[in-house]
């Protein structure tokens, strides 16, 4: 986790597979992740239809084609658990993580495993855990398991520096 | 003379009993309408009815603060479990999921039927392909989860799309699913009260029971929170309460002041027993009056009644102090000969003078004309027929008559103070002019006896709530609900284009809650049969990775909707939708308006105005004459200053009557002149003086000269008749009479210009002054020749 902290920021990419029970093929995305320590994340897709996702400082802005809504983390605590689940994560800040969730971490440094499960009664309603894969500093998979048994693997790629 | 005597008591208590059985079944009002007009425009109806009894008047705004934002959201949360089981309320809302379960249930019920999307596009394989497509990039979006539940049932997504058409932007903040302000310093609350906003008891229970929840709650968990609550019942509650407070408290204490006062004067209980009669009188006169000409008594007029002890009580000082040398002559023959019928001109001023509010377009000045006139006439009567009645036989007050030297003094040295009056006069028509362009205040505020610590915790607590009073409405009636609704439809069709092309933010229509039949019934004429539907529902999800099979439920669903009737108004009582609905309809004498209340764009944070033209252009479009487009604000402007210009006028044709009845009883042109001078000078002066001070000047100082000029007349009617009549001896006995009759009627109005009524404080520093200078000017500018003052001046200093 420590190694997580120091990690400043950066681009990378991601594509993601949602597994819905009532469809018959899981649900693919694709697009780039962006992270500048400590509270600026954004996610954006590119495919199949562009959205983005924009937590800047508490402050979540989500836009798809002509809509854009803002949402105030403050104001809306379980969505703010939700999301301080990959930011705290990603700034490498337990306490924060400890607030919300359980904390499970297995394996070691090169190949390690970190299992978040909620705390609050409300939250677990709809989600059940949440892992997280790593490498070192790096982040390579977020998988996110819902209470109703969907869940949604998250794969995370460097960009190639050149 | 016996049978004279008996015959004036019997029928004066006669009188007082009958007041006293209408007084007794009159219906108290202190709502705002006193100062709506009586006969509206098309345009002002619409808002004066949504105030007497739309939806909207029955809402009540709720403020908690005083804690930190936790606490705060966690009374609500209590308060509002509290309140939803209270009879008293329809609605309460502090943004908690309660409400937006139901609504969402409704919503999700009758989608087919209230869904925009839905027409015959939609449910071809192409529509529904689309609209499947875009519900299944939707699951894997963040809003997911509120898709997923609906998918099967619900797979073209109407419950979604209408969920957030229904939800606006403007809505509250919210901290942990609860309402706040922006910063989080107050939580809020939404309540509807069962009781219409008109029923003043409902509307004080219905505070009182949010009171108490809140007491309690705060109790049993030992914070410490305030408490805030607005609305228009509210409004009235709180007017009502301190109209009462006050006049209970003013009645008190002018009684005592003035009880004192002519104690002092009179040295005598009896007398001053006696002088209150004529003003009881004429208030209980005043008041049933009213009570019979319109049926019911504003809280307003009850407060006037104090000004009405202002007058009245001039009368009995009047008829104790000149008729002292007369009480031996059988009831006061002398007195009545030499003294009433100035007094009886002086009344007669007053009421022509009053009588012209009787014309009011406003139910409130109305109401004020004919109490005073009704009050006037009565105590004057009393004073005439039964208060010399009942004098007793050694009847003595004190002999006041070296008072009236001061006034003689005054008089005397007259000609050096008419140059001081004529330089006065040059002073206040330059500050008038100076002025001119800021003489009328044009706030209908000004008026309200709403005071303006309550409009800014209601403004407060709308901004907060994101609901600001509408500025921009348009209203397209028609003769059924149905009309209404359809015309509300054509209008929002047009409006569409207006909101794209950004000339307004947005609408709001009833429409969108409650279609039309005719579009109803058209949404369900698009849905094929089940057989039809599950061949195309096959077709549409070939490449999509939903299978038709597993959307059986929406077939259902869309075939139990075809046969359902289309939604009427009262299907939707006891959902939340209903709220939405009724605060947009109104009904008024078989007449349905439906209402748009439009969003003006906002630019750095600041509304701007909206342009009318292409507005007017759109509702030419849609209808020919039943949308009228309204800008609330220019409306009340109007309306207002079209109240003031209409007691310009009315309070310019009483002082013509005044002039003509004073031409036709002293047939002299020059007296009359003479006689009204000081009466314009005060005018005037007052006027400059409240300009000076910063005041602008309201109804309610133009009420206030009125009032000035009727008092004031009285004055200037008795030096002109003693000049006149040179009755040298009584001379310093009336100057007396007025002098004290001049410090009571300044002592009320000054007690006046300090109450917390804006009504009653107007009028009090309007008249206040006035009166003394009227007596002031009345005495300088009384026309005499020396050989009458001075004689009397050299006695006097004989006299010591």
């Amino acid at each position: 986790m420590a190694a997580l902290a120091k990690n400043s920021g950066g681009v990378t990419t991601f594509t993601e597979k949602k597994f819905i029970a009532m469809l018959d093929t899981p649900l693919e995305s694709s697009g780039e992740l962006h992270y500048t320590a400590p509270s600026y994340l954004e996610k954006r897709t590119l495919k199949p239809t562009p959205e983005s996702f924009v937590l800047d400082d508490g402050v979540i802005t989500i836009q798809r084609g002509k809509k854009r809504h803002t949402l105030k983390l403050k104001r809306h605590p379980r969505i703010a658990i939700f999301i301080e689940s990959i930011r705290g994560t990603l700034a490498g800040d337990i306490s924060a993580l400890e607030r919300s969730y359980q904390l499970a971490l297995a394996g070691n440094a090169e190949h390690w495993q970190l299992t978040l499960s909620p705390t609050d009664k409300r939250m677990a309603d709809i989600l059940n855990h949440i892992v997280i894969l790593g490498k070192q500093e790096t982040i390579n998979t977020i998988e996110i398991h819902q209470a109703d048994g969907d869940y949604s693997i998250m794969k995370i790629e460097e960009v190639a520096t050149p | 003379m016996r049978s004279a005597r008996a015959v004036s008591i019997t029928l004066w208590l006669l009188l007082l009993l009958t007041c006293a059985f209408i007084i007794e079944r009159t219906q108290f009002s202190a709502d705002l309408t006193a100062f709506m007009p009586s006969e509206p425009t098309k345009n002002q109806k619409v808002f004066i009815d949504q105030l007497k009894s739309g939806a909207a008047s029955r809402l009540i705004l709720v403020g908690i603060e005083g804690a930190d934002t936790e606490t705060l959201v966690s009374i609500s949360r209590a308060m509002s479990r509290q309140l939803r089981l209270q009879q008293a309320f329809t609605l309460v809302n502090n943004g908690e999921a309660v409400d937006d379960e139901e609504k969402r249930k409704f919503i999700y019920t009758h989608r087919y039927l209230l869904s925009p999307a839905v027409d015959a596009e939609r449910f071809t394989r192409a529509g529904l392909h689309d609209a499947i497509s875009e519900s299944i990039a939707l699951l894997a979006s963040p809003a997911g989860l509120l898709v997923k539940p609906l998918l099967t049932r619900d797979p073209t997504g109407e419950t979604v799309r209408l969920l957030n058409s229904f939800n606006h932007d403007t809505g509250p903040q919210m901290y942990d699913g609860v309402w706040v302000s922006p910063q989080g310093e107050r939580a809020i609350l939404l309540l509807q009260t069962q009781a219409e906003g008109s029923d003043i008891d409902g509307q004080q229970h219905a505070m009182t029971v949010i009171q108490t929840i809140f007491d309690q709650i705060t109790k049993a968990e030992a914070v410490s929170a305030r408490l805030l609550m607005s609305g228009q019942g509210l409004f009235s509650v709180t007017s009502r309460e301190t109209i009462k407070q006050e006049v209970q408290r003013l009645s008190i204490v002018s009684s005592v002041l003035i009880i004192t006062l002519l104690l002092l004067l009179y040295r005598s209980f009896t007398a001053v027993l006696l002088g209150t009669i004529p003003v009881l009188t004429g208030i209980v006169v005043g008041i049933a009056a009213v009570s019979l000409g319109f049926g019911m008594v504003h809280g307003v007029t009850l407060g006037f009644g104090i000004t009405l002890i202002g007058e009245a009580i001039d009368y009995s000082i009047y008829l104790f102090l000149q008729s002292k040398y007369n009480r031996e002559e059988a009831h006061n023959q002398g007195w009545l000969n030499s003294f009433w019928p100035t007094i009886r001109l002086g009344v007669l001023t007053s009421i022509v003078g009053f009588s012209v509010l009787l014309f009011s377009g406003f139910p409130g000045l109305a109401q004020l004309g004919l109490y005073s006139s009704a009050g006037l006439i009565a105590a004057a009567l009393v004073t005439r027929f039964v208060l010399p009645v009942l004098l007793p036989g050694h009847f003595h007050v004190r002999d006041v008559t070296r008072f009236g030297g001061v006034l003689i003094r005054v008089s005397y040295y007259a000609v050096p103070l008419r140059y001081l009056t004529a330089l006065l006069l040059l002073v206040a028509c330059t500050i008038i002019y100076i002025h001119r362009d800021n003489i009328w205040n044009t706030d209908l505020a000004a008026l309200s006896p709403v005071s303006d610590a309550d409009r800014a915790l209601d403004t407060l607590l709308r901004s907060d709530l994101g609901a600001p009073n509408p500025r921009y409405i348009i209203v397209v009636s028609g003769d059924s609900i149905e009309a209404a609704i359809a015309g509300a439809e054509k209008v929002s069709a047009q409006l569409e284009p207006l909101v794209e092309a950004g000339v307004i933010a947005g609408y709001n229509s009833p429409s969108h809650y409650l279609p039309s039949l005719a579009t109803q019934r058209a949404r369900l004429a698009a849905i094929p049969d089940r057989d039809e539907l599950t061949r195309r529902l096959q077709d549409a999800t070939a490449d999509l990775p939903l299978s038709s099979e597993r959307l059986t439920g929406f077939i259902d669903d869309a075939q139990r909707a075809r046969h359902a009737p289309p939604l009427q108004l009262s299907d939707l009582a006891g959902t939340p939708i209903a709220l939405a609905v009724e605060s947009l309809i109104v009904e008024q004498e078989n007449r349905w308006s439906a209402l748009i209340p439009l969003q003006a764009v906002t630019f750095n944070g600041h509304m701007s105005s909206i342009d009318p033209q292409p507005l007017q252009a759109a509702l030419e479009k849609a209808s020919r004459s039943s949308a009228l487009f309204i800008d609330v604000k220019k409306e009340l402007d109007q309306m207002y200053s079209g109240y003031l210009s209409e007691v310009l006028y009315l309070s310019l044709a009483g002082f013509i009557a005044i002039v003509a009845l004073l031409l036709i009883a002293l047939k002299s042109p020059r007296r009359v002149i003479r006689l009204l001078l000081p009466l314009v000078l005060a005018v005037i002066i007052v006027i400059a003086g409240l300009l000076w001070n910063g005041y602008r000047l309201t109804i309610l100082h133009l009420i206030g000269l009125l009032l000035t000029v009727a008092i004031g007349s009285n004055y200037a009617l008795f030096f002109d008749q003693r000049f006149h009549q040179g009755d040298g001896a009584g001379y310093r006995r009336t100057l007396a009479s007025l002098l004290f009759a001049n410090a009571t009627t300044v002592t009320i109005f000054t007690l006046l210009a300090f109450s917390a009524v804006p009504i009653l404080k107007n009028i009090g520093m309007t008249v206040a002054p006035g009166v003394i200078l009227a007596l002031l000017f009345a005495a300088i500018l009384a026309e005499r020749s020396t050989d009458l003052a001075r004689p009397l001046l050299n006695r006097d200093a004989k006299g010591r």
